[in-house]
């Protein structure tokens, strides 16, 4: 019967040579591997849950009064997108679910892609011929991060309503076009033209989950075809051997069992970790704003760099040049990106190394790079932190204007003091495992000699 | 009976026997290593996916009955075990129940010198007969950008994108009652000293960026207003727009020092950045990001105790952006 099936299949489409090869495409086995696996399956988890949302969602400003299952709210003004909302939560089974899935899997999404990314960049796997693979998956986490914005943005609670605000704060603080992009984007100055919830809804639910998905399938093309990066071993180095498990039927159980691993934990935290309690918040009004209620983790590194910059916005001739939230909210984020995607060429430039790698290099075997990605990694880790700085205060009592001057001096120092701490550590350990590799060569040809 | 007996037995052995050894003979070269033979891991992942049938049956039943699937958590327990044992089922069969055993292959060539001789060869004979190409290339790249534009203009829809002189306007003006959320007029004698009140413009819409303002009272010594706004503070009563010059956000927190001598100023705060603001001293910046004083509302008393607004703001309300200037709101 199989053989039947085979050949009918391959009789119509000629696929069997190319589903035979796929079938012994060859993984190499570690676990760090599994990290852009796990981004994937957050993002399979996130379409299925979010095209089921998108049937009970409203994107819609009308105004409408609340008379739902939720007493708190009886009787209150909203919009239809906000009212929508706590139905799904509420009134719709399993709706509640289904939301708070989807927004866990946005944190992990994100998670998944960072940690990834940082097994990418500390084992130099962007070197040559891997670079565009890279680059894509980089412009990919910054995609999402604008995804996951605009998720929780259109829901039109208090939270979200906030968070716009400091979006429009931050088009409007581009240098040059920030008022004409505003304008542009919003249709009317803030709160906007009604069409500009439609904006963001079109924009969240189809134009980039379609880039992301393309993305994502250039990025895994190029992986295969390339073939996957390995760790050498010991001290052979099988930079034209690839080693590994097959797709079939070595690597096909592990990897489902990943994906249902990871649909499982966001299914678990969906029903048993309550999250964005969009209810607790109410409907945004422009005159309002909270305290204590807390965007997604991902903009942390953003509300940090907002709130550190000094008050200072470039003025000449009583006209504003440069406002305030353009360091924080919109360069701050574009040199992360730039030096990342820099990267790989930078490297190359200044090793003069323009050969192909196909076997990683652990930390320590480029002290340099690992060194300069510790320091950039505590620069951005610090502005991060920084954002936490109120909740430290609410919570230990921390004072909050002595944090923010720790946080703005720790984080133009801390990454050098990093830097030349990374880099000699890496370097000591190459000089020990030398000194030892000595030792043993010794002993061997000691060992020779006697026999 | 006996019938029945021997009939349940049989189809017991059907299901749960093991099939017996295979008899075909084993073909001398396997593409795939034979697997390790584990019968008790054959079993746990039968055991898992019942589980796994079980959960998932319980979801549906969960969400069936009206008072359980009340329960979030009932629901993605259900669920997120069923998933959870359909994955320890894939993963015992990945590492128990097929070849594991690792392959090694060359690595593709990087590079296809032929190919790609090839492939510049084609294209370039091609064109090889073509004279003006200089003039081609030049007119199709005309076209290609006057289509790439005629393609882009529907996005002017979008705005007003020109119009920026719109974020400067604001809805007071001079005589405009300050009212509540419900459209009840501020008296001067409701403002009290130690809070602070949101204020809008009587019979304007509440959710422009220019509605809203803080109202607080100070003691009138402290008042450090510049010079020109001296007027601007009948009995101590302050008014400043509610949006922060930030970024956008309501500045929703009064800090009121409950011990004068030790803690500083009262101070105007927004919960986003933490910009914080002088209401003594004009609205003046004195920690956070802000780059601009807040804009202050003139403000007057009428005959029946009300207050007004004396005027539009000292400056532009909500977030600074190029070109936004120092001077008076519109």
């Amino acid at each position: 019967m199989l053989r039947g099936l085979v050949r009918v299949l391959d009789q119509r489409s000629g696929a069997a040579p190319f589903i035979q090869k796929t079938l012994r495409y060859l993984f190499p086995d570690h676990w760090s591997f599994l990290l852009g696996e796990v981004a994937l399956y957050a993002f399979i988890v996130l379409v299925a849950t979010g095209v089921y949302l998108t049937f009970f969602f409203e994107p819609s400003l009308a105004r409408t009064t609340y008379h739902g299952a939720y007493e708190p709210l009886q009787g209150v003004p909203m919009s239809e997108a906000y009212r929508s909302v706590v139905d799904i939560s509420f009134k719709y089974k399993a709706g509640l679910l289904i939301r708070q899935t989807h927004h866990w899997a946005a944190d992990v999404f994100v998670a998944a892609i960072i940690v990834h990314l940082l097994r990418i960049f500390f084992t130099g796997a962007f070197r040559k011929p891997r670079e565009l693979t890279y680059l894509i998956g980089l412009l990919m986490l910054f995609i999402t991060l604008l995804e996951g914005y605009l998720g929780y943005s259109m829901v039109d609670d208090l939270l979200s309503g906030m968070g716009l605000a400091i979006g429009y704060g931050v088009a409007l603080s581009i240098p040059g076009i920030g008022g004409n992009l505003a304008m542009g984007i919003w249709g009317a100055p803030y709160p906007g033209d009604p069409a500009f919830e439609s904006r963001m809804y079109v924009t969240h639910v189809f134009i980039l989950p379609v880039v992301i998905g393309t993305m994502i399938a250039v990025h895994l093309t190029l992986v295969a075809s390339r073939h996957h990066t390995q760790f050498g071993r010991g001290r052979r180095r099988p930079e034209r051997r690839l080693i590994g498990v097959p797709t079939f039927p070595g690597q096909t159980p592990r990897s489902l069992g990943l994906l249902f691993s990871v649909a499982a934990l966001l299914f678990l935290l969906g029903g048993l970790v309550q999250i964005n309690p969009i209810w607790q918040w109410g409907p945004y009004e422009t005159a309002l704003g909270t305290n204590g209620a807390q965007p997604d983790w991902y903009l942390g590194w953003l509300i940090g760099a907002l709130r550190l910059v000094p008050h200072f916005d470039v003025v000449i001739g009583g006209r504003t040049i440069v406002p305030n939230p353009f360091w924080g909210g919109a360069l701050f984020p574009l040199i992360v990106l730039i030096v990342l995607a820099l990267t790989p060429w930078a490297e190359r430039r200044l090793t003069g190394d323009r050969r192909y790698h196909n076997v990683l290099d652990r930390p320590r075997d480029a002290p340099g790079r690992t060194a300069f990605g510790a320091g950039f990694l505590t620069w951005v880790f610090l502005v991060f932190v920084s954002g936490s700085a109120d909740r430290a205060y609410v919570f230990f009592n921390l004072d909050y204007v002595g944090q923010i001057w720790f946080y703005r001096i720790a984080s133009l120092v801390a990454p050098f003091v990093v830097f030349f701490i990374t880099r000699r550590v890496c370097r000591e350990l190459q000089r020990a495992e030398q000194v030892e590799e000595r030792q043993e060569a010794a002993e061997a040809e000691a060992r020779a000699v006697e026999a | 009976m006996r019938r029945l007996w021997r009939f349940v037995v049989a189809l017991i052995a059907l299901v749960f026997g093991r099939r017996r050894e295979d008899e075909r003979p084993e073909r001398e070269e396997r593409i795939v290593e034979p697997a390790p033979r584990d019968p008790r891991a054959e079993l746990a992942v039968v055991g898992l996916l019942l589980a796994a049938t079980a959960c998932g049956a319980a979801f549906v039943v969960f969400y069936a009955i009206d008072s359980l699937a009340r329960h979030n958590w009932l629901l993605g327990l259900s669920l997120g075990l069923c998933l959870a044992f359909i994955a320890a089922a894939l993963v015992t069969t990945g590492k128990r129940l097929v070849a594991n055993e690792e392959i090694e292959e060359d690595y593709p060539e990087v590079e296809h010198p032929d190919e790609q001789e090839a492939l510049v060869e084609t294209i370039v004979e091609s064109g090889d007969r073509l004279t003006r190409r200089g003039l081609l290339a030049g007119a199709a790249t005309a076209a290609a950008g006057a289509l790439g534009l005629a393609a882009l203009t529907p996005v002017l829809s979008f705005g007003p994108w020109f119009r920026t002189r719109e974020l400067d306007k604001t809805p007071w003006r001079r005589g405009r009652r300050l009212v509540d959320k419900e459209g009840r007029p501020f008296r001067a004698t409701d403002v009290e000293a130690g809070t602070f009140y949101t204020a809008f413009p009587e019979g304007e819409k509440q959710d422009k960026i220019g509605s809203p303002v803080v109202v607080v009272r100070l003691d009138p010594a402290a008042l450090k207003l510049p010079r020109r706004r001296a007027r601007w503070a009948p009995q101590g009563i302050v008014a400043y727009s509610k949006i922060c010059t930030h970024a956008g956000c309501a500045i929703a927190l009064y800090r009121k020092p409950t011990f004068p001598v030790v803690e500083p100023r009262p101070a105007l705060v927004c919960p986003c950045h933490y910009s914080t603001f002088d209401p003594s001293d004009g609205g003046k910046v004195i920690f956070g990001p802000a780059g601009r004083a807040l804009p202050q509302l003139p403000l007057t008393i009428d005959a029946a105790g009300e207050l007004r607004a004396g005027g539009n703001f000292s400056g532009p309300v909500g977030p600074s952006w190029w070109g936004v200037r120092s001077g008076r709101a519109s």
